[in-house]
């Protein structure tokens, strides 16, 4: 029962982080119907710039600054790069950000190396918040979670109950419409392309001290976060949310839980073939969850495309 | 990109050939020729490695293309086929019964039927739409496939992949294939083989279809042709030979590991397709074997090659999205007026100096790379076959220099270089 819950903290942390980036990839395909490969890649410049910014102003500088300088580079690679490739259609805007991804990987390469960055969670979060059962929570987790709590409940109040999150939501719908009202939609699409990559500069800000800041972790992120819209139903931000938390959850749970492909299949009334390490099977019979916890997502993709191809909560047109 | 992929119904030459057999000869026999005479001309063993490197890339950057370019269909996972089928070959390599009684030139057959099959399984789903849709999927399959080659041991061998020896086979006619070359013409013809097999594709009716589901699918659906299932066709075409491709790297390199299923590869041959131009049915090929060089030679001069490369591709998508082969047949209008030569001169000046700059530019890049990176107290560098001290300021000055010389002559030169362009579209004697 304890361990339940430490599990569900950690699942409800990894959650909420991979909802950072979907939240923001999703309102952009809403938008403009391109997927931002980059995506993923924009988290790894937060957490970059973060680490660099700490090392003169200190972690809380970082976290405020990074997000922003992120967020202009967002808004300016929509500017300058896919509004000019737009006209050419979906496709090469998807292969014009998977460039992009390659080249701010090689790009921070260059900058900082390959190695890891000595990027650490501040000093005055390194505590036990508290403890379950002798597992101990440390407190940043209880930051993380806090920080995307306040981060999506913000958002929500922005899209929901202002003028301009009105507009924003109407553009989504009826760029044309709302143009002829006198609002300039460019500007509109810019800006939320811009916010959407700030949110993954703060998730990259949060996650870098955790999860590690090496170039490579915008790769092992990336394909998760766009499984994760694609369950969730593509443009759809509750579908996000629930997407990723069932995600966060169910690879955190396969992880701390040992179960095995053997047990099932006893259970299932298969019998072992004997010897096994000369049967064709012998991968099905060893398979554990921890081993297989990271290809869940994908394993789950595969069949909420095949019975639900419009994803949890996606428009059928979608 | 819509320019090179839209059909245009009224020029007259694509109407002539839409659904009829008869093709060009002369390039295909220049290109056997080619391809014949290669290994006597580059005789190192090196230069026939990257060769067989450059055709199995081309197979594999064709296949693809019969997605990308003629289906229209974004694929992120391409590898996968292509390594589940060398997979494939490397296990028929070491069953020694079954083997001994089929002869080597024929194993890229059942590498293609292995990439088949799993195209037909994952097509079945992936391709009920095009577009976004279809990339997601194709992405998240392909990482899955890939996940599992350190799952299922039986079949990918885990981490360090499974290898095995090609010479047990039949002998084919006397020859073994012990030596390197051997396999470059068992390669060679595989590589005409399947190109002229994709190029009579895409003039059948079905590969015709592909291009009208890509360009229009409401429009398909509408003449009676099922979308869904000219995608599905193509898909499990382009699956066949992306295996033919993964079935001659098996016999090449003799060996399959999880490299040759991840998202890098699928992502690398997207990059090699997209260079050569998705547009023209050559298109590919061109960008296969310029990759194919600046994979394996570029990156013997410099680590940052492959930051080069997405500067590259980057400013393709942008600028240029017809890719290489769109570059060049933007020359056509100009060659059949007679007056390509007009621009000769203003090439020279204006790209000739864009060079020099980007030559500059390049230098700057790699100083500064080595300025941050190398070992301490490592202060010389060798650049263009110089050899200076980088914490110097001289070469900062000449290579900034050389890079605003460069690029201020290609600006100052590039109107000039626009009126000749003009010009050399421009019949003689027409109103400008």
């Amino acid at each position: 029962m304890d361990l339940i819950l430490v599990n569900l903290i950690d699942g409800l942390v990894t959650g909420l982080l991979l909802f950072m980036l979907s939240a923001g990839l999703t309102l952009i395909f809403s938008m403009m119907g391109v997927l931002n490969f980059a995506h993923a890649s924009f988290y790894m410049l937060g957490a970059y710039f973060a680490f660099q910014i700490s090392l003169y102003l200190g972690f809380w500088m970082g976290l405020l600054i990074a997000p922003l300088v992120v967020g202009v580079l967002g808004a300016g690679v929509e500017r300058y790069g896919l509004r000019r490739v737009h006209q050419y259609g979906h496709v090469p805007e998807l292969i014009f950000t998977f460039g992009l991804a390659l080249l701010i990987e090689e790009l921070v390469q260059f900058i900082w190396g390959k190695n890891q960055m000595p990027y650490a969670t501040p000093e005055i979060l390194q505590f036990t918040a508290f403890s379950i059962a002798g597992n101990s929570i440390p407190a940043y987790k209880i930051f993380m979670i806090f920080i995307s709590v306040a981060i999506f409940i913000g958002l929500l109040y922005v899209l929901t109950r202002t003028r301009v999150g009105m507009i924003i939501q109407a553009a989504l719908t009826y760029p044309k419409t709302v143009e002829a009202l006198g609002h300039n939609v460019p500007l509109i699409f810019m800006g939320v392309f811009g916010v959407g990559t700030a949110l993954a500069g703060v998730a990259g800000v949060i996650a870098g001290p955790v999860l590690g800041t090496f170039p490579g972790m915008a790769f092992v992120l990336g394909s998760i976060v766009f499984v994760t819209i694609v369950i969730g139903g593509l443009g759809s931000l509750w579908g996000a949310l629930v997407a990723s938390l069932l995600i966060g959850w169910i690879t955190t749970f396969s992880k701390a839980y040992n179960l095995r492909m053997e047990d099932l299949l006893t259970w299932l009334g298969f019998t072992k073939p004997q010897p096994i390490w000369d049967s064709a099977w012998r991968d099905l019979w060893s398979i554990t969850s921890p081993q297989i916890a990271d290809i869940l997502p994908y394993i789950l993709m595969v069949l909420i495309l095949i019975f639900r191809p419009y994803g949890l909560f996606g428009k059928r047109d979608a | 990109m819509t320019d090179q992929l839209t059909t245009d119904p009224t020029k007259p030459a694509q109407r002539m050939r839409a659904g009829s057999l008869t093709i060009p000869l002369i390039p295909w026999v220049l290109a056997a020729a080619l391809v014949m005479i290669l290994p006597f001309i580059f005789t190192a063993n090196s230069a026939i490695t990257i060769m067989n490197q450059m055709a199995i890339t081309i197979i594999f950057a064709l296949a693809y293309n019969m997605l990308l370019g003629q289906g229209g269909m974004l694929s992120f996972g391409h590898a996968v086929y292509a390594g589940v089928g060398g997979f494939a070959c490397v296990h028929i390599m070491n069953m020694d019964d079954f083997f001994s009684q089929i002869p080597l030139p024929l194993l890229p057959v059942f590498g293609g039927l292995m990439g088949m099959g799993l195209a037909t399984i994952v097509g079945a789903f992936s391709t009920r739409k095009a577009g976004t849709v279809f990339a997601m999927i194709s992405l998240g399959v392909g990482e899955l496939i890939a996940a599992c080659s350190v799952i299922i041991v039986a079949f990918f061998g885990g981490e360090e992949g499974i290898s095995g020896d090609r010479t047990y086979g039949m002998p084919f006619f006397g020859v073994e294939f012990l030596q390197q070359i051997e396999v470059y013409y068992l390669i060679a013809a595989w590589l005409m083989i399947s190109a002229a097999l994709m190029y009579l594709y895409s003039r059948t009716p079905l590969g015709r279809m592909a291009n009208a589901v890509r360009d229009n699918p409401e429009r398909a659906e509408f003449l009676g042709y099922s979308a869904r299932w000219v995608r599905f066709f193509s898909f499990v075409a382009s699956g066949f030979f992306a295996g033919v491709a993964g079935a001659l790297f098996a016999i090449n390199y003799e060996i399959l590991t999880e490299e040759n299923l991840n998202t890098t590869q699928s992502g690398l041959i997207l990059l090699a397709t997209f260079l050569g131009g998705v547009g023209f049915f050559f298109g590919p090929i061109l960008g296969a074997i310029v990759f194919t060089l600046v994979q394996t030679v570029l990156s013997l001069q410099t680590e940052l090659w492959a930051f080069y490369l997405g500067i590259v591709f980057v400013v393709t998508v942008m600028f240029f999205p017809g890719g290489l082969a769109g570059l060049l047949m933007m020359h056509v209008p100009a060659m059949r007026l007679g007056k390509l030569g007009r621009l000769g001169v203003p090439y020279v000046k204006t790209l000739g100096a864009g060079a020099i700059g980007c030559l500059g530019a390049a230098a700057l890049i790699e100083m500064t790379f080595h300025l941050r990176h190398a070992s301490a107290g490592d202060h010389s560098m060798t650049l263009y076959w110089i050899t200076f001290e980088s914490h110097t300021i001289l070469p900062w000055i000449v290579a900034i220099a050389v890079t605003l010389v460069g690029f201020g002559i290609a600006r100052r030169t590039a109107p000039a270089l626009a009126e000749a362009w003009n010009d050399a579209n421009t019949p003689d004697g027409a109103p400008r």
